[in-house]
Protein backbone atom coordinates (compact mmCIF):
# COMPACT_ATOMS: atom_id res chain seq x y z
CA UNK A 1 0.00 0.00 0.00
CA UNK A 2 1.54 3.24 -1.29
CA UNK A 3 2.78 6.10 1.56
CA UNK A 4 0.09 8.62 0.91
CA UNK A 5 -3.11 6.06 1.21
CA UNK A 6 -1.40 4.64 4.29
CA UNK A 7 -1.50 8.16 5.59
CA UNK A 8 -4.94 9.29 4.36
CA UNK A 9 -6.35 5.85 6.33
CA UNK A 10 -4.54 7.26 9.53
CA UNK A 11 -6.42 10.07 9.23
CA UNK A 12 -9.67 8.96 8.35
CA UNK A 13 -9.36 6.37 11.37
CA UNK A 14 -8.14 8.94 13.86
CA UNK A 15 -11.14 11.33 12.01
CA UNK A 16 -13.82 8.44 13.39
CA UNK A 17 -12.01 8.17 16.33
CA UNK A 18 -12.15 11.94 17.12
CA UNK A 19 -15.76 11.81 16.03
CA UNK A 20 -17.19 9.19 18.06
CA UNK A 21 -15.70 10.86 21.40
CA UNK A 22 -17.70 14.49 19.67
CA UNK A 23 -20.77 11.91 19.02
CA UNK A 24 -20.48 10.97 23.20
CA UNK A 25 -20.12 14.96 24.49
CA UNK A 26 -23.01 16.20 21.79
CA UNK A 27 -25.65 13.14 22.97
CA UNK A 28 -25.45 15.68 26.29
CA UNK A 29 -26.80 18.42 24.63
CA UNK A 30 -29.35 16.66 22.42
CA UNK A 31 -31.20 14.65 25.67
CA UNK A 32 -31.56 17.75 27.39
CA UNK A 33 -32.65 19.70 23.95
CA UNK A 34 -35.10 17.20 23.23
CA UNK A 35 -36.80 16.71 26.33
CA UNK A 36 -36.50 20.12 27.68
CA UNK A 37 -35.75 22.66 24.24
CA UNK A 38 -33.13 24.23 26.47
CA UNK A 39 -29.40 24.91 25.34
CA UNK A 40 -26.81 23.42 28.31
CA UNK A 41 -24.11 25.36 27.54
CA UNK A 42 -22.58 23.83 31.03
CA UNK A 43 -22.39 20.08 29.26
CA UNK A 44 -18.68 20.99 29.11
CA UNK A 45 -18.53 21.34 32.70
CA UNK A 46 -20.45 18.53 33.78
CA UNK A 47 -17.97 16.79 31.56
CA UNK A 48 -14.86 18.75 33.22
CA UNK A 49 -16.74 17.54 37.06
CA UNK A 50 -17.11 13.87 35.81
CA UNK A 51 -13.55 13.48 35.01
CA UNK A 52 -12.62 14.77 38.00
CA UNK A 53 -14.87 12.56 39.94
CA UNK A 54 -13.59 9.55 38.41
CA UNK A 55 -10.09 10.79 39.10
CA UNK A 56 -10.77 11.75 42.82
CA UNK A 57 -11.96 7.80 43.47
CA UNK A 58 -8.60 6.23 41.63
CA UNK A 59 -6.15 8.69 43.31
CA UNK A 60 -8.05 8.94 47.00
CA UNK A 61 -8.98 5.92 47.32
CA UNK A 62 -7.16 3.70 44.61
CA UNK A 63 -10.57 2.48 43.20
CA UNK A 64 -10.51 0.68 39.83
CA UNK A 65 -11.28 2.50 36.63
CA UNK A 66 -14.64 0.39 36.24
CA UNK A 67 -15.77 1.10 39.50
CA UNK A 68 -14.39 4.58 39.41
CA UNK A 69 -16.26 5.33 35.99
CA UNK A 70 -19.07 3.88 37.62
CA UNK A 71 -18.75 6.60 41.12
CA UNK A 72 -18.62 9.15 38.48
CA UNK A 73 -21.31 8.26 36.67
CA UNK A 74 -23.59 7.72 39.59
CA UNK A 75 -22.12 11.57 41.14
CA UNK A 76 -23.05 13.05 38.01
CA UNK A 77 -26.55 11.57 37.78
CA UNK A 78 -27.18 13.16 41.73
CA UNK A 79 -25.51 16.29 40.24
CA UNK A 80 -28.08 16.48 37.18
CA UNK A 81 -30.79 16.19 38.67
CA UNK A 82 -30.04 18.60 41.79
CA UNK A 83 -29.23 21.21 38.92
CA UNK A 84 -32.58 20.36 37.10
CA UNK A 85 -34.88 20.51 40.72
CA UNK A 86 -32.76 23.75 42.18
CA UNK A 87 -32.23 25.83 38.91
CA UNK A 88 -33.80 25.19 35.96
CA UNK A 89 -37.45 23.84 37.46
CA UNK A 90 -38.05 27.17 38.96
CA UNK A 91 -37.35 28.30 35.55
CA UNK A 92 -40.21 26.46 34.31
CA UNK A 93 -41.66 29.00 31.29
CA UNK A 94 -39.15 31.79 31.23
CA UNK A 95 -38.34 32.77 27.86
CA UNK A 96 -35.73 30.62 26.37
CA UNK A 97 -33.22 33.39 26.51
CA UNK A 98 -33.09 33.45 30.13
CA UNK A 99 -32.90 30.04 30.33
CA UNK A 100 -30.32 30.02 28.49
CA UNK A 101 -27.75 32.51 30.33
CA UNK A 102 -28.26 30.61 33.26
CA UNK A 103 -26.96 27.39 32.02
CA UNK A 104 -23.73 30.00 31.29
CA UNK A 105 -23.66 31.17 34.39
CA UNK A 106 -23.78 27.82 35.78
CA UNK A 107 -20.78 26.47 33.88
CA UNK A 108 -18.89 29.63 35.21
CA UNK A 109 -20.25 28.49 38.77
CA UNK A 110 -18.81 25.03 38.13
CA UNK A 111 -15.47 25.82 36.77
CA UNK A 112 -15.14 27.98 40.04
CA UNK A 113 -15.64 25.48 42.69
CA UNK A 114 -13.86 23.00 40.53
CA UNK A 115 -10.79 25.59 40.43
CA UNK A 116 -11.71 25.17 44.66
CA UNK A 117 -11.42 21.82 44.81
CA UNK A 118 -8.98 20.24 42.24
CA UNK A 119 -6.96 23.72 41.96
CA UNK A 120 -6.37 24.45 38.30
CA UNK A 121 -2.95 21.70 38.03
CA UNK A 122 -2.99 19.48 34.98
CA UNK A 123 -3.64 15.79 36.62
CA UNK A 124 -3.71 12.66 34.24
CA UNK A 125 -5.70 9.08 35.35
CA UNK A 126 -3.04 6.67 36.67
CA UNK A 127 -2.27 4.19 33.24
CA UNK A 128 -5.54 2.08 32.89
CA UNK A 129 -5.23 0.11 29.65
CA UNK A 130 -2.37 -1.46 28.24
CA UNK A 131 0.39 0.85 26.69
CA UNK A 132 0.48 -0.95 23.27
CA UNK A 133 -0.83 0.47 20.31
CA UNK A 134 -3.49 -0.87 18.19
CA UNK A 135 -2.36 -2.64 14.75
CA UNK A 136 -5.44 -1.80 12.68
CA UNK A 137 -3.89 -3.53 9.35
CA UNK A 138 -1.39 -0.46 8.13
CA UNK A 139 -2.64 1.92 10.90
CA UNK A 140 -1.61 2.49 14.33
CA UNK A 141 -3.88 3.65 16.74
CA UNK A 142 -2.47 4.98 20.05
CA UNK A 143 -4.16 2.72 22.97
CA UNK A 144 -5.08 5.80 24.97
CA UNK A 145 -7.62 6.75 21.80
CA UNK A 146 -8.58 3.59 20.91
CA UNK A 147 -9.83 2.16 24.59
CA UNK A 148 -11.65 5.77 25.07
CA UNK A 149 -12.90 5.37 21.68
CA UNK A 150 -14.62 2.28 22.40
CA UNK A 151 -15.83 3.51 26.08
CA UNK A 152 -17.50 6.17 24.04
CA UNK A 153 -19.14 4.27 21.40
CA UNK A 154 -20.60 1.38 24.43
CA UNK A 155 -22.07 4.84 25.63
CA UNK A 156 -23.69 5.90 23.01
CA UNK A 157 -25.70 2.79 22.18
CA UNK A 158 -26.44 1.96 25.41
CA UNK A 159 -28.20 5.75 25.87
CA UNK A 160 -29.42 5.13 22.11
CA UNK A 161 -30.82 1.66 23.03
CA UNK A 162 -32.49 2.59 25.84
CA UNK A 163 -34.33 5.69 24.09
CA UNK A 164 -35.24 3.32 21.39
CA UNK A 165 -36.52 0.46 23.28
CA UNK A 166 -37.32 0.70 26.93
CA UNK A 167 -40.67 1.88 28.17
CA UNK A 168 -38.67 5.17 30.01
CA UNK A 169 -37.51 6.09 26.62
CA UNK A 170 -40.84 6.10 24.63
CA UNK A 171 -41.96 8.80 27.63
CA UNK A 172 -38.85 10.64 26.91
CA UNK A 173 -39.10 10.70 23.10
CA UNK A 174 -43.58 11.45 23.47
CA UNK A 175 -42.83 14.09 25.86
CA UNK A 176 -40.24 15.51 23.26
CA UNK A 177 -42.81 15.09 20.59
CA UNK A 178 -45.55 16.54 22.67
CA UNK A 179 -45.31 17.76 26.02
CA UNK A 180 -49.18 19.14 27.00
CA UNK A 181 -50.26 15.52 24.99
CA UNK A 182 -47.69 13.16 27.24
CA UNK A 183 -48.88 14.64 30.19
CA UNK A 184 -52.30 14.27 29.83
CA UNK A 185 -51.46 10.49 28.72
CA UNK A 186 -50.71 9.95 32.51
CA UNK A 187 -46.62 10.76 32.02
CA UNK A 188 -45.06 13.05 34.59
CA UNK A 189 -43.09 15.20 32.31
CA UNK A 190 -41.67 16.82 35.58
CA UNK A 191 -39.87 13.25 36.35
CA UNK A 192 -38.91 13.18 32.47
CA UNK A 193 -37.00 16.36 32.69
CA UNK A 194 -35.13 15.40 36.00
CA UNK A 195 -34.63 11.94 33.94
CA UNK A 196 -33.27 13.68 31.04
CA UNK A 197 -30.98 16.11 33.10
CA UNK A 198 -29.65 13.33 34.92
CA UNK A 199 -28.85 11.31 31.89
CA UNK A 200 -27.22 14.16 30.23
CA UNK A 201 -24.80 14.44 33.12
CA UNK A 202 -24.16 11.25 32.81
CA UNK A 203 -23.44 10.88 29.76
CA UNK A 204 -21.20 13.80 29.93
CA UNK A 205 -19.44 12.64 32.73
CA UNK A 206 -18.20 9.34 30.22
CA UNK A 207 -17.45 11.97 27.59
CA UNK A 208 -15.15 14.21 30.55
CA UNK A 209 -13.44 10.66 31.38
CA UNK A 210 -12.77 10.01 27.91
CA UNK A 211 -11.18 13.36 27.11
CA UNK A 212 -9.27 13.41 30.26
CA UNK A 213 -7.71 9.90 29.38
CA UNK A 214 -6.57 11.28 25.74
CA UNK A 215 -5.50 14.73 27.24
CA UNK A 216 -5.68 15.26 30.86
CA UNK A 217 -7.40 16.65 33.30
CA UNK A 218 -7.99 20.51 34.34
CA UNK A 219 -11.05 22.92 35.13
CA UNK A 220 -10.73 23.97 31.66
CA UNK A 221 -10.89 20.53 30.29
CA UNK A 222 -14.98 21.92 29.82
CA UNK A 223 -13.93 23.86 26.82
CA UNK A 224 -14.19 21.19 24.33
CA UNK A 225 -18.20 21.46 25.19
CA UNK A 226 -18.44 24.43 23.06
CA UNK A 227 -15.68 23.38 20.37
CA UNK A 228 -18.70 20.26 20.05
CA UNK A 229 -21.10 22.71 19.37
CA UNK A 230 -21.03 22.56 15.63
CA UNK A 231 -21.63 18.89 15.73
CA UNK A 232 -24.90 19.41 17.82
CA UNK A 233 -26.12 22.10 14.92
CA UNK A 234 -24.88 20.05 12.09
CA UNK A 235 -26.45 16.69 13.29
CA UNK A 236 -29.63 18.44 14.69
CA UNK A 237 -30.09 19.65 17.78
CA UNK A 238 -32.73 17.15 18.74
CA UNK A 239 -31.51 14.36 17.14
CA UNK A 240 -29.19 11.45 18.40
CA UNK A 241 -28.19 9.91 15.16
CA UNK A 242 -27.72 13.39 14.36
CA UNK A 243 -25.34 13.47 17.17
CA UNK A 244 -23.44 10.46 16.18
CA UNK A 245 -23.00 11.31 12.27
CA UNK A 246 -22.63 15.09 12.73
CA UNK A 247 -19.46 14.07 15.36
CA UNK A 248 -17.81 11.71 12.77
CA UNK A 249 -18.07 14.38 10.02
CA UNK A 250 -16.61 17.49 11.67
CA UNK A 251 -13.90 14.54 13.52
CA UNK A 252 -13.11 13.60 10.35
CA UNK A 253 -12.94 16.76 8.96
CA UNK A 254 -10.84 18.10 11.06
CA UNK A 255 -7.86 15.43 11.03
CA UNK A 256 -8.14 15.71 6.83
CA UNK A 257 -7.34 19.55 7.23
CA UNK A 258 -4.87 18.74 10.07
CA UNK A 259 -3.31 16.32 7.93
CA UNK A 260 -3.25 17.87 4.52
CA UNK A 261 -3.71 21.47 5.30
CA UNK A 262 -2.23 22.08 8.38
CA UNK A 263 1.94 21.45 7.44
CA UNK A 264 1.05 24.40 4.42
CA UNK A 265 0.43 26.90 6.89
CA UNK A 266 3.34 27.62 8.43
CA UNK A 267 2.13 27.29 12.20
CA UNK A 268 -1.62 28.23 11.41
CA UNK A 269 -4.34 25.76 11.95
CA UNK A 270 -6.70 24.85 9.93
CA UNK A 271 -8.17 21.91 12.25
CA UNK A 272 -8.97 24.14 14.82
CA UNK A 273 -11.66 26.26 12.41
CA UNK A 274 -12.66 23.52 10.60
CA UNK A 275 -15.90 22.94 13.02
CA UNK A 276 -16.82 26.50 13.37
CA UNK A 277 -17.06 26.72 9.42
CA UNK A 278 -19.24 23.68 9.48
CA UNK A 279 -21.44 25.70 11.97
CA UNK A 280 -21.75 28.50 10.05
CA UNK A 281 -22.20 27.31 7.18
CA UNK A 282 -25.34 24.90 8.65
CA UNK A 283 -26.57 27.69 9.87
CA UNK A 284 -26.74 29.53 6.26
CA UNK A 285 -28.06 26.75 4.48
CA UNK A 286 -29.40 24.00 6.82
CA UNK A 287 -30.33 26.08 10.39
CA UNK A 288 -32.82 22.53 11.91
CA UNK A 289 -29.12 20.35 11.03
CA UNK A 290 -28.81 17.18 8.99
CA UNK A 291 -31.70 15.19 11.13
CA UNK A 292 -33.15 17.81 13.09
CA UNK A 293 -36.98 18.97 13.46
CA UNK A 294 -37.26 21.57 11.03
CA UNK A 295 -39.31 24.03 13.15
CA UNK A 296 -36.24 23.95 15.31
CA UNK A 297 -35.66 27.34 16.81
CA UNK A 298 -32.34 29.08 15.14
CA UNK A 299 -30.16 30.32 17.77
CA UNK B 1 -79.25 8.58 44.13
CA UNK B 2 -76.00 8.15 43.16
CA UNK B 3 -73.83 11.42 42.42
CA UNK B 4 -72.77 12.08 38.98
CA UNK B 5 -69.58 11.02 37.90
CA UNK B 6 -68.11 14.08 36.50
CA UNK B 7 -70.12 17.19 38.34
CA UNK B 8 -69.10 20.84 36.88
CA UNK B 9 -70.09 23.71 39.32
CA UNK B 10 -69.83 27.26 38.26
CA UNK B 11 -67.05 26.86 36.55
CA UNK B 12 -64.90 30.44 35.53
CA UNK B 13 -61.46 30.28 33.49
CA UNK B 14 -59.12 33.54 32.48
CA UNK B 15 -56.77 32.77 30.04
CA UNK B 16 -53.03 35.18 30.52
CA UNK B 17 -55.29 36.74 33.89
CA UNK B 18 -57.35 38.93 30.98
CA UNK B 19 -59.71 37.06 29.01
CA UNK B 20 -62.62 35.25 30.53
CA UNK B 21 -63.44 32.37 28.54
CA UNK B 22 -65.86 30.20 30.90
CA UNK B 23 -68.49 32.15 33.09
CA UNK B 24 -70.14 30.00 35.37
CA UNK B 25 -70.60 26.87 33.32
CA UNK B 26 -72.22 24.28 34.90
CA UNK B 27 -72.69 20.38 33.77
CA UNK B 28 -72.95 16.60 35.10
CA UNK B 29 -72.25 13.53 33.58
CA UNK B 30 -73.39 10.09 35.14
CA UNK B 31 -72.20 6.54 35.44
CA UNK B 32 -72.77 5.41 32.33
CA UNK B 33 -73.54 8.32 30.50
CA UNK B 34 -72.69 9.17 26.74
CA UNK B 35 -73.03 13.59 27.78
CA UNK B 36 -72.87 16.01 24.49
CA UNK B 37 -71.18 19.25 24.99
CA UNK B 38 -72.49 21.52 21.73
CA UNK B 39 -72.13 25.19 20.52
CA UNK B 40 -70.23 27.29 18.09
CA UNK B 41 -66.59 28.27 17.62
CA UNK B 42 -65.29 29.72 20.74
CA UNK B 43 -67.99 29.29 23.11
CA UNK B 44 -65.29 27.63 25.57
CA UNK B 45 -65.66 23.94 24.95
CA UNK B 46 -62.55 23.05 24.58
CA UNK B 47 -61.59 25.29 27.23
CA UNK B 48 -63.98 23.17 29.38
CA UNK B 49 -62.57 19.83 28.73
CA UNK B 50 -58.81 21.72 29.45
CA UNK B 51 -60.03 22.62 32.95
CA UNK B 52 -61.44 19.18 33.99
CA UNK B 53 -58.31 17.31 32.93
CA UNK B 54 -56.01 19.73 34.31
CA UNK B 55 -54.02 20.73 31.00
CA UNK B 56 -55.44 24.81 31.20
CA UNK B 57 -51.81 25.86 32.86
CA UNK B 58 -49.79 24.69 29.88
CA UNK B 59 -52.15 27.70 28.14
CA UNK B 60 -51.72 29.85 30.59
CA UNK B 61 -55.28 29.71 31.74
CA UNK B 62 -56.24 29.84 35.26
CA UNK B 63 -59.45 28.41 36.75
CA UNK B 64 -60.67 31.21 38.97
CA UNK B 65 -63.98 29.94 40.77
CA UNK B 66 -66.12 26.50 40.93
CA UNK B 67 -65.85 23.01 41.68
CA UNK B 68 -64.73 20.34 39.73
CA UNK B 69 -65.57 16.79 40.94
CA UNK B 70 -64.98 13.65 40.20
CA UNK B 71 -66.15 10.91 41.42
CA UNK B 72 -67.36 12.95 44.56
CA UNK B 73 -63.90 14.18 45.03
CA UNK B 74 -62.25 17.52 43.84
CA UNK B 75 -59.88 17.67 41.28
CA UNK B 76 -59.81 21.61 40.06
CA UNK B 77 -56.02 22.44 40.11
CA UNK B 78 -54.41 18.57 40.31
CA UNK B 79 -51.72 17.49 37.77
CA UNK B 80 -52.86 16.37 34.64
CA UNK B 81 -50.98 13.56 34.68
CA UNK B 82 -52.75 12.70 38.03
CA UNK B 83 -55.69 13.14 36.87
CA UNK B 84 -55.55 10.98 33.77
CA UNK B 85 -54.05 7.74 36.13
CA UNK B 86 -57.29 8.63 38.48
CA UNK B 87 -59.48 7.47 35.47
CA UNK B 88 -60.04 10.81 33.53
CA UNK B 89 -58.63 10.79 30.22
CA UNK B 90 -58.72 13.23 27.52
CA UNK B 91 -58.33 12.67 23.81
CA UNK B 92 -57.59 16.11 22.47
CA UNK B 93 -58.50 18.12 19.45
CA UNK B 94 -56.71 17.73 16.63
CA UNK B 95 -55.41 14.32 18.27
CA UNK B 96 -52.34 14.64 19.33
CA UNK B 97 -50.51 11.86 18.02
CA UNK B 98 -46.39 11.53 18.71
CA UNK B 99 -45.38 11.60 15.45
CA UNK B 100 -41.68 10.00 15.98
CA UNK B 101 -43.39 7.45 17.91
CA UNK B 102 -44.67 4.11 15.95
CA UNK B 103 -48.55 3.20 16.75
CA UNK B 104 -47.29 0.54 19.30
CA UNK B 105 -45.35 3.30 20.82
CA UNK B 106 -47.96 5.78 20.96
CA UNK B 107 -50.18 2.69 22.48
CA UNK B 108 -47.74 2.10 24.69
CA UNK B 109 -47.48 5.83 26.12
CA UNK B 110 -50.70 5.98 27.14
CA UNK B 111 -49.64 2.74 29.49
CA UNK B 112 -48.55 5.66 31.85
CA UNK B 113 -52.42 6.48 32.60
CA UNK B 114 -52.80 3.08 34.39
CA UNK B 115 -51.97 3.47 37.93
CA UNK B 116 -51.21 -0.33 38.30
CA UNK B 117 -49.33 -1.09 35.36
CA UNK B 118 -50.97 -3.18 32.62
CA UNK B 119 -50.43 -5.95 30.42
CA UNK B 120 -49.20 -4.38 27.31
CA UNK B 121 -50.04 -7.07 25.02
CA UNK B 122 -53.35 -7.57 26.15
CA UNK B 123 -54.28 -4.07 25.45
CA UNK B 124 -52.78 -4.18 21.93
CA UNK B 125 -55.00 -6.65 21.32
CA UNK B 126 -58.13 -5.05 22.53
CA UNK B 127 -56.96 -1.71 20.92
CA UNK B 128 -56.58 -4.32 17.71
CA UNK B 129 -59.98 -5.47 17.98
CA UNK B 130 -61.57 -2.52 17.59
CA UNK B 131 -59.62 -1.13 14.95
CA UNK B 132 -57.95 -3.65 12.45
CA UNK B 133 -56.39 -1.13 10.66
CA UNK B 134 -53.89 -0.09 13.31
CA UNK B 135 -52.86 -3.33 13.23
CA UNK B 136 -51.38 -3.47 9.94
CA UNK B 137 -49.68 -0.23 10.62
CA UNK B 138 -48.42 -1.17 14.35
CA UNK B 139 -44.91 -0.14 13.15
CA UNK B 140 -45.44 2.88 11.04
CA UNK B 141 -44.96 6.04 12.79
CA UNK B 142 -47.57 7.90 13.78
CA UNK B 143 -46.50 11.22 11.82
CA UNK B 144 -47.52 8.92 8.47
CA UNK B 145 -50.77 7.98 9.32
CA UNK B 146 -53.97 9.17 7.45
CA UNK B 147 -56.21 11.57 9.44
CA UNK B 148 -58.82 8.86 9.92
CA UNK B 149 -56.12 6.53 11.06
CA UNK B 150 -54.54 9.21 13.54
CA UNK B 151 -58.20 9.18 15.12
CA UNK B 152 -58.44 5.50 15.91
CA UNK B 153 -55.20 5.58 17.22
CA UNK B 154 -56.45 8.71 19.42
CA UNK B 155 -59.16 6.72 20.80
CA UNK B 156 -57.04 3.39 20.90
CA UNK B 157 -54.77 5.07 23.26
CA UNK B 158 -57.55 6.22 25.09
CA UNK B 159 -58.71 2.20 24.91
CA UNK B 160 -55.22 1.35 27.05
CA UNK B 161 -55.42 4.12 29.56
CA UNK B 162 -58.44 2.76 30.24
CA UNK B 163 -60.55 5.83 32.01
CA UNK B 164 -64.02 5.85 33.53
CA UNK B 165 -64.63 8.88 32.14
CA UNK B 166 -63.32 9.68 28.88
CA UNK B 167 -63.06 13.22 27.28
CA UNK B 168 -63.28 13.43 23.50
CA UNK B 169 -63.04 16.97 21.54
CA UNK B 170 -64.14 16.68 18.07
CA UNK B 171 -63.73 13.17 16.78
CA UNK B 172 -65.37 13.59 13.67
CA UNK B 173 -62.65 17.18 12.59
CA UNK B 174 -61.69 16.23 8.90
CA UNK B 175 -62.63 12.99 8.68
CA UNK B 176 -64.99 11.88 5.92
CA UNK B 177 -68.43 11.42 6.46
CA UNK B 178 -68.18 7.27 6.26
CA UNK B 179 -65.18 8.06 8.79
CA UNK B 180 -66.82 9.83 11.09
CA UNK B 181 -69.99 7.14 11.06
CA UNK B 182 -67.65 4.66 11.67
CA UNK B 183 -65.83 6.30 14.93
CA UNK B 184 -69.13 7.38 16.22
CA UNK B 185 -70.07 3.92 16.22
CA UNK B 186 -67.13 2.56 17.70
CA UNK B 187 -67.55 5.42 20.50
CA UNK B 188 -70.53 4.03 21.11
CA UNK B 189 -69.44 0.73 21.45
CA UNK B 190 -66.79 1.75 24.06
CA UNK B 191 -69.32 3.32 26.13
CA UNK B 192 -71.71 0.00 26.00
CA UNK B 193 -69.38 -2.86 26.11
CA UNK B 194 -65.83 -0.83 28.35
CA UNK B 195 -68.32 0.72 30.93
CA UNK B 196 -66.96 4.61 30.02
CA UNK B 197 -68.37 6.83 30.56
CA UNK B 198 -68.25 10.25 27.90
CA UNK B 199 -67.79 13.52 27.25
CA UNK B 200 -68.36 13.96 24.23
CA UNK B 201 -67.79 17.88 22.23
CA UNK B 202 -68.66 18.36 18.90
CA UNK B 203 -69.30 20.39 15.64
CA UNK B 204 -71.63 17.81 14.13
CA UNK B 205 -74.16 17.77 16.19
CA UNK B 206 -76.52 15.63 14.34
CA UNK B 207 -74.23 12.45 15.22
CA UNK B 208 -73.32 14.04 18.61
CA UNK B 209 -77.49 14.00 19.86
CA UNK B 210 -77.88 10.57 18.25
CA UNK B 211 -75.52 9.04 20.28
CA UNK B 212 -75.99 11.36 23.53
CA UNK B 213 -78.30 10.67 26.44
CA UNK B 214 -78.18 13.95 27.55
CA UNK B 215 -76.86 17.40 25.83
CA UNK B 216 -75.69 20.87 26.72
CA UNK B 217 -75.39 23.54 24.25
CA UNK B 218 -72.68 26.07 25.46
CA UNK B 219 -72.51 29.72 24.17
CA UNK B 220 -70.19 32.56 24.75
CA UNK B 221 -68.72 30.30 28.26
CA UNK B 222 -71.77 29.47 29.56
CA UNK B 223 -74.59 26.87 29.04
CA UNK B 224 -77.81 28.18 27.48
CA UNK B 225 -80.12 25.21 26.89
CA UNK B 226 -79.35 21.88 28.13
CA UNK B 227 -81.39 18.16 28.38
CA UNK B 228 -82.17 15.05 27.17
CA UNK B 229 -80.82 14.46 23.32
CA UNK B 230 -84.26 13.28 22.46
CA UNK B 231 -85.74 16.54 23.22
CA UNK B 232 -83.29 18.95 22.26
CA UNK B 233 -82.97 17.03 18.55
CA UNK B 234 -87.14 18.27 18.63
CA UNK B 235 -85.91 21.70 19.39
CA UNK B 236 -86.50 24.51 16.74
CA UNK B 237 -83.42 26.33 17.60
CA UNK B 238 -82.04 23.15 17.76
CA UNK B 239 -82.76 22.03 14.85
CA UNK B 240 -82.51 25.26 12.83
CA UNK B 241 -78.68 26.43 13.83
CA UNK B 242 -77.42 23.25 14.93
CA UNK B 243 -78.90 20.62 12.57
CA UNK B 244 -79.71 22.73 9.49
CA UNK B 245 -82.89 21.94 8.63
CA UNK B 246 -84.56 25.50 8.06
CA UNK B 247 -86.97 25.96 10.23
CA UNK B 248 -90.66 26.39 8.34
CA UNK B 249 -91.02 28.83 5.37
CA UNK B 250 -90.67 32.14 7.58
CA UNK B 251 -86.99 31.61 7.49
CA UNK B 252 -85.97 34.55 6.47
CA UNK B 253 -83.22 37.78 7.38
CA UNK B 254 -86.03 39.67 6.75
CA UNK B 255 -88.00 38.49 10.11
CA UNK B 256 -86.58 40.52 12.34
CA UNK B 257 -87.36 38.32 15.57
CA UNK B 258 -86.05 35.64 13.69
CA UNK B 259 -82.39 37.69 13.01
CA UNK B 260 -82.20 38.51 16.50
CA UNK B 261 -82.72 35.04 17.73
CA UNK B 262 -80.16 33.95 15.03
CA UNK B 263 -78.01 36.58 16.36
CA UNK B 264 -77.95 35.24 20.11
CA UNK B 265 -77.05 31.35 18.88
CA UNK B 266 -74.30 31.68 16.28
CA UNK B 267 -72.53 34.75 18.17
Amino acid sequence: MSEGLVHLLQLLVSGVVTGGIYALVAMGFVVVYKATRVINFATGEFMMLGAFFAWTAMSAVQAPFVVALLVAVAASALLGMATERLVLRPLLGQRTISVIMVTIGLAAIFKGLAQIAWSGDYRSYPAIFPRAPIELGPILLPSRQFYPFLIAVGAIALVGLGFRFTRTGVAMRATADDQMAAFGMGIDIRRIFSLSWSLAAMTAAVAGIVVGIIGGISPQLGAIGLRTFPVVILGGLDSIGGALVGGVIIGVLENLAGGYVDPLLDGASLKEVVPFVVLVFTLMVRPYGLFGTREVERL
Amino acid sequence: MNPPLLHVNNLEVVYHHTVQVLKGLSLSVPEGAIVALLGSNGAGKTTTLKAISGLLPLEDGEIVDGQIAFRGASIAGNLPHRIAQDGLFQVMEGRRIFEHLTVEENLEAATYARKGGVDLGEALRKVFAYFPRLRERRKQLGGYLSGGEQQMLAIGRALVAGPSLLLLDEPSLGLSPLLVQEIFRIIEAINRDEKVSILLVEQNARMALGIASHAYIMENGKVVLDGPAARLREDRDVQEFYLGSRGGAQASYRNVKHYRRRKRWLS
